[in-house]
């Protein structure tokens, strides 16, 4: 039997263990009084009895700022304006603790940045490809959660490499790919029994029923693309918008990103940002035209783009439904009524 | 709090039916518990879903700017403060907007109730006698409507809408409060200290604006972090540049502020930047006597010139 049971006790050591191995971990830590993913770095110590964290795991992979490039502006020096890339070593990231949904959303993060037989993002790649994932199940998944209708669940094992179920006293260990079983392997935990394993199957199955009938968003594709985009219907739903990027931002699959050159004394800095289509220069050309003037096609461009384009081009919808911008925005978008509303 | 939104319903559906207004901004009900949506009503079919209760705390004067035609719009006391401020400043005319004024009692907190119902989800709130009832799964918790409220209204004085063409509701109680009991207390530190403690606050700052978004007053057709040619400040995570943002921002609001609080409300991060504004607003008071918005009449010190403006703090 390869799952395994790590007692709640002996979690730091767990990943005190996992940090010698070479893995920088990253988890839910509580921070004045809300819950962020950040680097445990062996002071923060986990929390694993949340919903979910304000801030999306994402940034392990695709940070909000990322240099790319360092170049002098030093005009006596040889390599003046010369470009040359930031050494980053390659550490192996492990994400503990962080919930099904966001496991999911790395793999739609990997359908933009690591495109197959195309090209890959190395910035991406390299942080992405020795990445393990822990991923702990939802026992109690709450009202804005709608991961079931994206075709995740609260266990949804897509994209996680170990999945941990609380068992009250501890978590049960349950290895989904090669990746994480090798993993469990080489560390000492004593296996799950089978009364583990069944009280575990107990409270995924209640999860799961928990969560209600869905509804299939993929039924969006049925309308013609063109008549969505020219309908009417954009003109009153933005109307409450106040087009801030909380939305997009804390979104765990949102991967625009916008490209600046930064100097400060002699030093420059090619970088990458977060952008968001909900911001006005995201589209500004340089003539002075901007294709989104206004508010309306920016708000259409969010939801187009997470429920239509990104359908039609890789089958699945930009959602993994774990209910961040439905419970943050500070105007109540609800994505759901969006979803619900373009569904006809 | 059902009669204040059935009063609504029926002066929208009144101004509407008559053509008196062609659209009324107020709020609706959410899709989730302890917060509502801004709602725009041009029918009176549409007017039936306005709604009224502790949680339609954002200020709806932000849909207001630059509007063309006649409009009606619900105002709490600080929503009323910036309808002066935005007929001073010309955003929209006086006879282009019907005030639906609501005497405010102070809106709830989301942040203090989830803190206080821990780690079980808030389904439901009521409101009844004084008292905030929180429901949920394995939760009933009853707390004084007073130590519910959003911070802005613990020390709001101006709790009536101060210009409104109709009063829906039954006049409230104005209060005499210690505004700045904490500004006091970040002043009385160390510049060094108090360099910190701000770099602390912001250092969770993740820049979506949604405080400067959520601001009827900042209302530039181009904000400054948006401005490429040139470029006034840099778009990373840079904790200067995020410092730079929010000490600009602040000041774009000095003298014109009306503490309504949504900037922090907006705030995914629960970043407490009404901090900034409130110094400002401090300053402004101590050294003008003037509070923004009371009055059409009154003229903002900073837009305006006086010889004899105090000019101590030119060096």
């Amino acid at each position: 039997m390869d799952a395994k049971m790590l007692p709640k006790a002996d979690v730091s050591g767990f990943l005190g263990e996992l940090r010698g191995k070479g893995y920088e971990i990253w988890g839910p830590v509580e921070v004045d009084g809300a819950v962020d993913t950040m680097p445990l770095d062996g002071t923060a110590s986990p929390v694993t009895e949340y919903w979910n964290s304000r801030v999306s795991p994402k940034a392990m992979v695709f940070p909000q700022s990322e240099r790319m490039f360092v170049f002098s502006v030093d005009r006596s020096r040889p390599d003046a304006f010369i470009l040359k890339e930031v050494e980053e070593p390659c550490i192996g990231r492990l994400a503990f603790a962080i919930r099904p949904c966001d496991a999911r959303a790395f793999g739609i993060l990997d359908k933009v940045f690591l495109v197959q037989g195309a090209w890959q993002d190395p910035y991406y790649a390299r942080k992405r490809e020795s990445m393990v994932v822990m991923a702990l199940g939802c026992n109690s998944p709450c009202t804005t959660c709608f991961c079931h209708w994206t075709g995740g669940g609260p266990f949804s094992r897509e994209g996680v490499d170990i999945m941990m179920t609380d068992l009250g006293e501890g978590f049960l260990l349950e290895p989904v790919t090669d990746k994480g079983r090798e993993l469990l392997q080489g560390i000492d935990l004593p296996g799950a029994s089978p009364s583990n394993l069944e009280e575990a199957k107990g409270l995924q199955d209640a999860a799961t029923a928990a969560m209600g009938e869905p509804l299939d968003p993929s039924h969006i594709r049925k309308r013609p693309l063109l008549e969505m985009f020219g309908d009417s219907y954009w003109e009153r739903a933005h109307e409450a918008c106040i087009k801030c990027g909380t939305c997009t931002y804390l979104c765990p699959t949102c991967s625009c990103f916008d490209i600046q050159d930064e100097v400060r004394g002699p030093c420059g800095v090619r970088g990458r940002n977060w952008d968001t289509c909900m911001f006005p220069l995201t589209t500004l050309h340089a003539s002075g035209h901007n294709p989104r003037p206004t508010g309306k096609e920016r708000f259409r461009q969010r939801f187009m783009h997470k429920l239509r384009y990104f359908l039609d081009d890789f089958g699945t919808i930009m959602c993994v439904g774990c209910g961040r911008c439905v419970q943050f925005c500070p105007v109540n978008i609800d994505i759901r009524e969006i979803i619900r509303e373009l569904r006809g | 709090m059902e009669r204040i939104a059935e009063q609504i319903r029926k002066e929208a559906s009144r101004l509407l039916d008559s053509g008196e207004v062609e659209l009324v901004v107020g709020f609706k009900k959410g899709t989730i518990p302890m917060v509502n949506r801004p709602w725009f009503a041009r029918t009176p079919e549409e007017a039936k879903e306005f709604h009224w209760d502790g949680f339609c705390n954002l200020n709806l004067v932000n849909y207001l700017t630059k509007r063309k035609g006649k409009v009606a719009v619900v105002a709490k006391g600080c929503d009323s403060r910036s309808l002066v401020l935005h007929f001073q400043e010309h955003q929209i005319t006086r006879d282009q907007v019907v005030i639906l004024g609501v005497p405010c009692h102070g809106m709830l907190d989301r942040r203090k109730l989830q803190r206080a119902a821990g780690k079980k989800e808030i389904l439901d709130v009521a409101e009844k006698n004084g008292s905030v009832i929180l429901r949920g799964k394995e939760l009933e918790l009853v707390l004084p409507r007073e130590e519910a409220l959003q911070h802005c209204c613990t020390i709001c004085e101006h709790r009536n809408p101060v210009l409104a063409d109709m009063v829906l509701a039954p006049e409230v109680e104005e209060r005499k409060t210690d505004r700045f009991s904490d500004i006091a207390q970040i002043e009385a530190k160390e510049a060094r200290e108090r360099w910190n403690f701000f770099r602390k606050i912001l250092s969770t700052c993740i820049r979506c604006y949604a405080c400067r978004n959520a601001c009827p007053h900042c209302y530039c057709p181009e904000c400054f972090v948006d401005c490429s040619r040139p470029q006034w400040v840099g778009k990373s995570q840079d904790p200067d540049d995020v410092f730079t943002f929010h000490l600009f921002r602040a000041f774009h609001m000095a003298g014109r502020c009306t503490d309504c609080g949504s900037c922090e409300r907006a705030c995914p991060m629960g970043i407490p930047v009404r901090l900034l504004t409130r110094k400002l607003e401090k300053e402004i008071k101590e050294r003008w006597g003037y509070e923004v918005g009371l009055s059409l009449e009154g003229i903002p010190p900073l837009a305006t010139y006086r010889p004899d403006d105090p000019q101590d703090f030119i060096m």
